[in-house]
């Protein structure tokens, strides 16, 4: 019964059979909607949402078949189930439907008991794939549960140009010993809402969290036009939240917390790492080695925003940033140069 | 005119449990109002010798017969359907006459009471 309720749309250029097959679906508990031809139903399926298609092959102006080949070109459609209703003879067009991705086919005159079971069947499958993705959204971020779309899922990485971004609360660990764990993880929980808003506001992807600490790339899986300077944009946005979160806090007699950041930028390889049955997207290199560090750095150079040479030439002077000398990292022979991005929020 | 033969009773029937009597006879006065256009599609076909235009419009008149059991007529269809353009008009003509006959028994089982 959960699939009562569900939204149809009826694409049949025939009035008869657009009124039988509506008061047929209706009867069974569903909302219609029908187009008299396939353009109409396009157009439709793009401005509002329905869980089901109900298709005629045969239609002016654009026929069945060519409607389940837009359905599958478009990332927002192909989702929609599609079952054809035709009473052309043949089993070369029931084929040409299956192979265009058409759920199902009936021929008309079409049984309603058939009817009911063919049409419950496809919601229920498609409810199972909302149901995945929306599991897939939540644990991956919707730019690699898109990327996972397009792709597939495949083990190995590839060659991107990126931004990596580390984050964590500086003085965290005294701050969990000084507060009872509800409140920590209540902290922790506000702290990664307004980080996510932040980072995917700038078209970055947060894929890994430790505790306090976040790791985001910006520029894989999904390509950025200028990943560093969303990165820094992202990264200004991060300590301006931080901010309006300690007035909160602070007000609520809490002490007010503290973030650094680190930003590097260059080649990494991006992909899926782990096993077929548990993967998560990263990316791995000395972009993302030096990151961290930058980081990790934050507190001994007294600034919350560090990044590497690489981003601070990207950026240019659409920011505000300070050189800060060369650093030697723990495993690198040559220094990097190193800059700390210091507009305030005022300059923005 | 009530003759079985034009009216598969059954499958009428079947529309009326399913649908509803009174949608049943909306959906025979609504096909009052569309055959004659598609009637009219094939034999312009036929003149302008478009085999395309013609088949579609048998196509979508014995969608529609079959739907309320008008067996003769959506034999009738099929046919044109399948074989396409007649040479002759004859066919067409067989076929009006037989829209008539089906559209008059339909009309007069969509408004009989239920259960009659």
């Amino acid at each position: 019964m959960a699939e009562r309720g569900a939204r149809l749309l009826i694409a049949d250029d025939n009035k008869v059979n657009r009124l039988l097959l509506g008061r047929t679906l209706e009867l069974q508990g569903h909302r219609v909607s029908s187009a008299e031809n396939g353009r109409r139903a396009l157009e439709m399926l793009r401005a509002e949402s329905f869980d089901l298609l109900l298709l005629d092959l045969e239609m002016p102006e654009l026929d069945g078949f060519g409607v389940l080949e837009q359905l599958a070109a478009d990332p927002a459609l192909r989702e929609v189930p599609a079952i054809v209703t035709s009473s052309l003879e043949g089993v070369a067009h029931v084929a040409r439907c299956i192979e265009l991705g058409a759920d199902d086919y009936l021929h008309k005159p079409v049984n309603p008991v058939l009817l009911k079971a063919r049409v419950n069947s496809s919601l229920e499958k498609k409810r199972l794939r909302d149901q995945q993705q929306d599991l897939v959204r939540r644990f991956a971020t919707s730019a690699v549960a898109q990327d996972l779309q397009t792709s597939g899922f495949s083990l190995g990485g590839r060659r991107v140009q990126a931004t990596v971004m580390f984050s964590d609360i500086r003085g965290f660990t005294s701050l969990v010993e000084s507060q009872p764990p509800e409140e920590t993880i209540e902290l922790l929980n506000t702290y990664y809402t307004l980080m996510f808003d932040a980072i995917s506001g700038q078209g970055g992807v947060v894929n890994q969290m430790i505790g306090d600490g976040l790791m985001a790339i910006f520029g894989a899986p999904l390509p950025l036009a200028e990943p560093e300077l969303a990165a820094a944009r992202a990264a200004l946005d991060m300590v301006e939240l931080v901010q309006l979160f300690n007035v909160e806090r602070t007000a609520a007699g809490k002490a007010p917390i503290a973030i650094g950041v680190g930003m590097a930028s260059g080649e990494v390889i991006a992909g899926y790492t782990g096993t077929q049955q548990r993967a998560t997207y990263t990316c791995v290199g000395d972009t993302v080695n030096l990151a961290a560090r930058l980081e990790a750095h934050t507190k001994e150079a007294g600034h919350g925003v560090l990044m590497d040479g690489a981003t601070q030439a990207a950026i240019g002077l659409r920011l505000r940033s300070m050189a800060l000398g060369e650093m030697v990292f723990k495993g690198k022979s040559v220094g990097t140069p190193l800059f700390a991005l210091t507009t305030t929020p005022a300059e923005r | 005119m009530n003759d079985a033969r034009v009216i598969d009773r059954y499958v009428f029937s079947e529309l009326q449990v399913a649908a509803g009597h009174d949608f049943v006879a909306e959906l025979v006065q609504t096909f009052s109002e569309e055959a004659p256009a598609l009637l009219t599609e094939l034999r312009q076909a036929q003149a302008a010798g478009a085999p395309e235009r013609f088949r579609r419009a048998a196509h979508s008149l014995k969608s529609n017969s079959s739907t309320f059991g008008a067996t003769r007529l959506a034999e009738l269809s099929r046919t044109l359907e399948l074989d396409g353009v007649p040479a002759s008009t004859e066919p067409l003509v067989a076929l009006q006459t037989e829209y008539e006959r089906s559209l008059l028994a339909l009309t007069q089982l969509a408004s009989a009471a239920p259960g009659a």
